[in-house]
């Protein structure tokens, strides 16, 4: 019964505690839009270069709606885009951490396509795949996404301590074995970094590709960005930035939550107390 | 120690980058019989070859020349056999397994039932008393009780040899001490035979029944050194005289190798 209490009041604590850690945070975003207020009003910045933050609340309000409905496309985007160039990227890592001519024969191109302008890559998607198909949005998430996920899967393949794989060998374990027991919870730690970069780039590249999706306003974000900032709507704009903001924070928690729940053993995710 | 010969090493010599500038000879000609249940010491100044002696017999690495039985097999049938347990100086143990986990890793590979794998793994945890811990993750214990998680893990799968390659090199003095008592209980409990690579003179003579001592730049076997203090050995063990003597005869030893080699060199 005590022990319960004390079981309570601890938990109490440390959420207070977790609470506190956000106040400077908080003091500084309050601050930051109130120093943006004061210089807008007090400069006379016209609205089509810097809106007011409580112009862009207001604005808000009034825009949500149509703004998060276009945000459930640009999701989906976002998120198919994240999972074909994810699955891509960690069968190529596979492959190239298993045979080395693999990798020499892949990596120039990899880098290939990592060094394209996906602004130019966008137009070209949409030839291919039609600009109402999502597949011209997410091929242009998958090759962004591609690359990172690669590189860490085949560091997190490889880089393995030599005395882990002695040991192995000292169980004459087969190359699956090894694989399934030591390369691939090696790599997790690699892949999730890889994933969280992952998460926003896949949420600005479904935007730039859906800016030159020439579709309706109501589509997707970057449609309605773009068709907003061509009626010199920008406040408009900047509510659907926030709303990509919020969208891209929303995927990377969803990261760190599966994270959390597939390696919570991670050096990371450590407890301080257990 | 009149057992039969579990490890027999002849003519055994490893050339690093044979034919290159970078050629090294690490090992020269090395003889060694070592019988079931014997607990064997390598010693010797770094780069003499015995993380490499240690090596060749677990057939991690090939030797160049010369022939290696294990249990009366060609040394990599025996690694397939699954006659060696090994535990390195770091513990080495997978972060994303908790202790009974790791213990089970090896059991995993062979092919033990579930059944098996937990029954094996609480009577390994008992026996360097970690019984409690099943459920910790390595890096919730000390360095010392992770070694003794990597020694647990080495005994499962119940190995007829256990290789050590200065498993106490990254300890403080005090669970340096603790362990070599671990280590010769669980040698005492178990009848494996242990060949341990170590810099420390005291705990070669402590541990061992032979000392081998070796020289460096070719690596040489130089003297074989028996330790005839009684068993089973204890604390009272490293205040005999005769552990002394022992201590003073492989000091010598090792210096003789170093005066003879500044000497040639």
């Amino acid at each position: 019964m005590s022990q319960a209490t004390a079981t309570t009041t601890r938990r109490g604590k440390q959420l207070r505690e977790q609470l506190r850690r956000y106040i400077p945070a908080a003091i500084v975003f309050v601050l930051a839009l109130l120093v943006w207020e004061m210089v807008v009003t007090v400069f006379r910045i016209e609205t089509f270069l810097l809106p007011k933050p409580s112009r862009i609340a207001a604005v808000f309000v009034q825009e949500a709606p149509i703004a998060f409905r276009a945000s459930l496309f640009t999701m989906r985007n976002a998120v198919g885009g994240f999972l074909i160039g994810s699955v891509l990227g960690m069968l190529v890592a596979l492959a190239t951490a298993r045979w080395t001519v693999i990798s020499e024969g892949m990596m120039p191109l990899a880098i290939a396509i990592n060094a394209t302008p996906i602004v130019a890559l966008a137009p070209i998607m949409n030839q291919w795949f039609g600009v109402l198909d999502p597949l011209s949005k997410m091929s242009i998430v998958a090759v962004m996404v591609f690359f990172p996920v690669m590189i860490n899967m085949v560091r997190g393949l490889t880089l393995v301590e030599g005395n882990t794989l002695e040991l192995m060998r000292s169980y004459a374990a087969s190359e699956i074995e090894i694989l399934s027991k030591v390369r691939l919870p090696n790599a997790l730690p690699f892949l999730f970094g890889a994933f969280k970069i992952s998460s926003t780039l896949s949420i600005i590249g479904a935007i730039v590709s859906e800016y030159f999706g020439g579709l309706g306003p109501q589509d997707a974000l970057g449609a309605y960005i773009s068709q907003q900032a061509s009626d010199f709507h920008f406040t408009q704009a900047w509510v659907a930035i926030i709303v990509a903001c919020l969208a891209g924070i929303l995927f990377y928690g969803l990261i760190l939550l599966v994270e959390r729940l597939v390696m919570p053993w991670h050096v990371s995710l450590r407890a301080t107390e257990y | 120690m009149s057992n039969a010969s579990v490890i027999s090493i002849s003519n055994v010599s490893k050339i690093y980058n044979p034919g290159q500038d970078s050629r090294v000879a690490a090992l020269e000609d090395i003889n060694l019989e070592i019988h079931g249940g014997e607990f064997i010491s390598l010693i010797g100044p770094s780069g003499c070859g015995k993380s490499t002696l240690l090596r060749l017999i677990g057939d991690l690495i090939a030797p160049s020349v010369g022939t290696l039985l294990v249990n009366g097999k060609p040394a990599p049938q025996a690694r397939r056999d699954r006659d060696y347990g090994m535990v390195f100086q770091q513990a080495t143990l997978y972060d994303w397994r908790s202790v009974s986990k790791n213990v089970q890793l090896p059991l995993e590979v062979m092919g033990y039932s579930r059944a098996k794998r937990e029954t094996r793994t609480a009577e390994m945890l008992k026996l360097v008393q970690l019984e409690e811990f099943g459920k910790h993750y390595p890096w919730q214990l000390s360095g010392g009780m992770q070694q003794r998680v990597a020694i647990a893990r080495a005994l499962a799968f119940e190995p007829s040899i256990l290789l050590m390659d200065e498993p106490f090199g990254a300890l403080d003095e005090m669970t340096r001490e603790r362990m070599q008592m671990e280590v010769l209980r669980i040698w005492g409990a178990t009848k494996t035979t242990v060949v341990f690579v170590t810099h420390s003179i005291p705990e070669a003579v402590f541990l061992s029944t032979r000392v081998v001592v070796m020289s460096a730049r070719p690596g040489r076997l130089t003297r074989i050194i028996d330790v005839d203090l009684p068993q089973p050995r204890g604390f009272e063990t490293r205040e005999q005289p005769r552990f002394f003597e022992k201590i003073t005869e492989v000091r010598e030893a090792l210096r003789r190798e170093e005066v003879r080699g500044g000497a040639t060199s």
